[in-house]
């Protein structure tokens, strides 16, 4: 069989002294970086980009992959202990990851991290092996109306995000929503909402942002408490997963894995959606969704596997394509072109060594990941005992470096400060920041696509409905609205919250 | 400003050959430095001047995110630069604005060489594009040499109607804003491009600009736009591959990489010529003979046989070393806001 061929020829190459090499110090970075808030693998990449110009094209990649992959891992460390989210994607797990730590299971949510990205991370591997080429092709059918009928149904499921009010939630997506637009419009050159400042010209950072509103806003609510200084654990049990946890873990993994699979083949945002997703979904189907939020083990489970199982997915445009479908893929663009390979759809078959040795690394790599991390949690763990006047001011630190490095931008580093208050006040008044992000990454994409959309229809709306796919995720986000609003699931709703 | 600060300096530069060791200049050096110079006559028979700099690294501010073209041709000729100058070249990415942040982050640097910028034609493009820009394009930076012509590919979508450069002419005039073309946004080079053509037809397609090339090149392949035209660097790739259609190349001269391209100028538009021309620049009044030292260490690397390989991989080839003088690249910066401001303001979109 063919394939059987193409993967004896990628563990060949991945399974190389100097790949295995290469793959574990890609990885080891990428944990540390990850779990280092802020900093990220754009960051690290940009950096070690220079070390890879001396490594032959597939250990430099297989070493810039392995970074990647393995900084969604370690991302979900301090997303978990700490309540510091350093990436859109661990913005979910923080919100039960956070409170299973809390209540002194941090190492049982480390644990289903570690687990479920393991899973994910394998099964997404398999199907890049298998499919790359069609899966492409699917996501080159997205053109706009499909991206923005998706960011709708993003945009109707993050009211699932919210565990208190609705209302609150709801006002929370808007204000996200209005931080968003602030920046240059994409299609008229227009700075809106800059106030003639240039470094939000492109923006306000969303590290900056959800490192101020979650992890510093945390932090600042921490010291109030003269009890609760130790990050508010009280005691660890138990570091693995009891039989219980597993079996509650089993589906969510499975079903954030296939999610995460396919909304990572979308380039236009689609890996940033699964696993708000991935969460909302487990919400809904949850016999006791009024756990969610407070701690519940399948609310990390999902999450991070949909988002680790996105992570390898994301490659596929990337490899198959010659397409960058996000900032770290374009960096690996980058690094191949100083290498001497033009990327394009040519690179599968000009070089199968390298993508089959990329795809069969990243297996090796999930597996050194789950190895390396399993036994670290303890470690992890035992970091929440260290006494708060430490360990707040070391967080402070680590933050203001990480967002520093994201734009080499000292604006950014004061912004993540005024947003740290902003996090206090907004829990003080009980709001709550994770629908708040969703807000300003939806916000943004679902008017740049509308409105292309629109463009390339020259103003017809009825582009929307008249392609099946975007016609079919509306209908969908029809249903979701209506399952929301429908009055006999909201009584049930509020009597859930009243308990 | 540095530069006045010592008359010893001005007329060290003075002289014609600063790398021609002269008595005299020497001479006078030690009666005015004494003590204080005796570290360089270790280095005796060379002018002093030419061994102090480079003593530490060298940043490299490129205004563009790390992993994109300019971003390439930077690190590119970085690590030849390092080799011959004997001393890190260290690249910065400082993104933002259009590349204005990183650019205006040199222009207030301090002038002593340390600080270099490698940008693009947008440093051009940038005195028209934004009306609200802190630092002046012309006189607030110490141009060091070009460094490369990016060449341009005008590509559409796999089954678009014209095969040829007249055909594509033809059928942009007839069908007009029916045509969709995309770009990476305000400002790009694949927006002054598309600006360009449609001036030099006096048409207007609708046109639809992307976050970068990236999106933009994934609706192309996906028959979602018609038409983009960018650099070799983005398109090659998907040329090659026979993904999207090639009609042309926007450079005087056919690109080595892909032979059977003719130019616009050849297939009748005459005149029609875009290069993402790339350049080196200090902050102003950054001292002459290190503006010389520098300019000799980038002229090695475009000499640099893996600089050359590489560029061409990028189907593009380092700048005659004629072009790559301050002189020469300071005037073609003037020619280059000249010739952009008329079509920018032709075209009415400004980034501010």
């Amino acid at each position: 069989m063919d394939i059987l061929s193409n993967l004896e020829l990628g563990f060949s190459v991945a399974l190389t002294l100097q790949n295995i090499l290469y793959c574990f110090i890609g990885v080891l970075l990428g944990t540390l970086i990850g779990v280092l808030p802020g900093l990220g693998p754009v960051a690290t990449i940009a950096m070690l980009l220079p070390i890879t110009f001396g490594l032959p094209p597939v250990s430099a990649l297989i070493m810039l992959a392995g970074i990647y992959y393995g900084a969604q891992y370690g991302g979900s460390t301090t997303a978990i202990l700490i309540n510091l989210p350093g990436e859109s994607s661990s913005v979910v797990t923080a919100l039960d990851g956070y409170q299973m730590a809390r209540q002194g299971r941090a190492g049982a949510a480390l644990a289903t991290a570690a687990l479920g990205s393991f899973f994910a991370g394998t099964v997404a591997t398999l199907l890049l092996a298998l499919f790359a080429p069609p899966l492409a092709d699917l996501a080159l059918k997205f053109g706009p109306p499909e991206y923005f009928a998706l960011m709708v149904l993003g945009l109707v499921a993050s009211v699932a995000l919210a565990s208190g009010s609705v209302m609150k939630a709801l006002a929370m997506v808007v204000l996200g929503i209005l931080l968003g637009l602030a920046g240059q419009d994409v299609y008229t050159g227009i700075p809106r909402f800059t106030f003639d400042i240039t470094d939000i010209a492109d923006g306000i950072e969303f590290v900056a942002l959800a490192m101020g509103v979650f992890g510093l806003g945390e932090l600042i609510r921490n010291l109030e408490d003269e009890h609760g200084r130790t990050v508010g654990v009280q005691k660890v049990t138990g570091l693995m997963l009891t039989k219980a946890d597993f079996k509650a873990i089993v589906k969510p993994v499975l079903r954030g894995t296939v999610l995460g699979s396919l909304l990572g083949i979308l380039p236009g945002g689609g890996a940033i959606l699964s696993s708000f997703a991935a969460y909302s979904i487990e919400k809904k189907l949850s016999k006791t969704p009024q756990r969610f939020g407070r701690g519940a083990i399948e609310g990390v489970a999902a999450p991070e596997s949909a988002n680790n199982a996105g992570a390898q997915t994301s490659f596929i445009p990337m490899l198959t394509l010659g397409i960058p479908s996000n900032p770290v893929m374009a960096l690996m663009i980058g690094a191949l072109i100083i290498q001497g390979i033009v990327p394009g759809p040519n690179v599968v078959n000009e070089k199968p060594d390298l993508f089959w040795g990329i795809i069969a690394s990243m297996w090796i790599g999930n597996l050194m990941l789950v190895l390396l991390n399993l036994p670290l949690i303890g470690i992890w763990v035992r970091l929440l005992t260290v006494p708060y006047h430490v360990l707040f001011p070391l967080i402070v630190g680590f933050c203001c470096i990480g967002v520093y490095s994201v734009n080499n931008n000292a604006f950014d580093v004061y912004a993540m400060a005024l947003f740290g208050v902003f996090g206090y006040v907004l829990a003080k008044l009980e709001c709550e920041p994770a629908p708040l992000l969703l807000g300003f990454i939806i916000g943004p994409m679902l008017e740049e696509y509308l409105r292309r959309a629109m463009l390339i229809s020259r103003g017809d709306p009825m582009v929307f409905v008249t392609r099946p796919l975007s016609a079919t995720l509306l209908a969908l986000a029809v249903l979701a609205l209506v399952v929301v609003l429908l009055p006999s699931v909201r009584k049930t709703r509020d009597e859930a919250f009243r308990e | 400003m540095t530069r006045s600060s010592s008359a010893v300096r001005e007329s060290l530069c003075r002289a014609d050959k600063p790398y021609s060791p002269g008595r005299r200049l020497l001479g006078r050096r030690l009666a005015l430095f004494a003590a204080g110079a005796l570290a360089a006559f270790a280095f005796a028979g060379k002018p002093a001047q030419a061994q102090e700099f480079p003593t530490r690294a060298i940043t490299m501010v490129v205004p563009f995110a790390a992993g994109g073209p300019t971003d390439t041709v930077a690190r590119l000729i970085a690590e030849s630069m390092s080799k011959s100058l004997g001393q890190q070249v260290v690249v910065e990415n400082v993104g933002g604005a259009g590349g204005t942040r990183g650019a205006g982050q040199v222009a207030k640097a301090t002038p002593d060489g340390y600080t270099v910028l490698v940008h693009h034609i947008g440093q051009a493009t940038s005195a028209t594009l934004y009306r609200k820009l802190a630092y002046n394009v012309l006189t607030d930076f110490t141009e060091m040499g070009l460094i490369t012509d990016v060449p341009m590919t005008m590509i559409a979508k796999k089954d678009f109607a014209p095969t040829s450069i007249p055909e594509l002419i033809a059928y942009v005039k007839e069908n007009k804003d029916k045509i969709v073309y995309g770009n990476a946004g305000v400002g790009s080079a694949s927006h002054l491009c598309g600006m360009l053509f449609m001036s030099a037809l006096d048409t207007q397609m609708t046109t639809v600009p992307y976050q970068g090339t990236g999106p933009a090149m994934n609706d192309l392949v996906g028959g979602q736009i018609d038409l983009m035209c960018d650099q070799t660097t983005n398109t090659t790739g998907q040329i090659k591959s026979g993904k999207v259609k090639a009609y042309g190349v926007t450079t005087p001269a056919r690109v080595k990489s892909l032979p059977d391209l003719p130019t616009f100028d050849e297939a009748g538009l005459k005149g029609f010529e875009v290069a993402v021309w790339h350049g080196m620049y200090g902050p102003k009044g950054v001292p002459p003979e290190v503006v010389a030292k520098l300019n000799g260490a980038l002229k090695a690397a475009l000499q640099d046989p893996k600089v050359i390989a590489r560029f061409a991989d990028l189907g593009t080839e380092p700048v005659a070393l004629d072009r790559a003088t301050p002189e020469v690249h300071k005037a073609f910066v003037a020619s280059e806001v000249a010739k952009w401001k008329p079509v920018i303001e032709k075209a009415g979109v400004f980034a501010d």
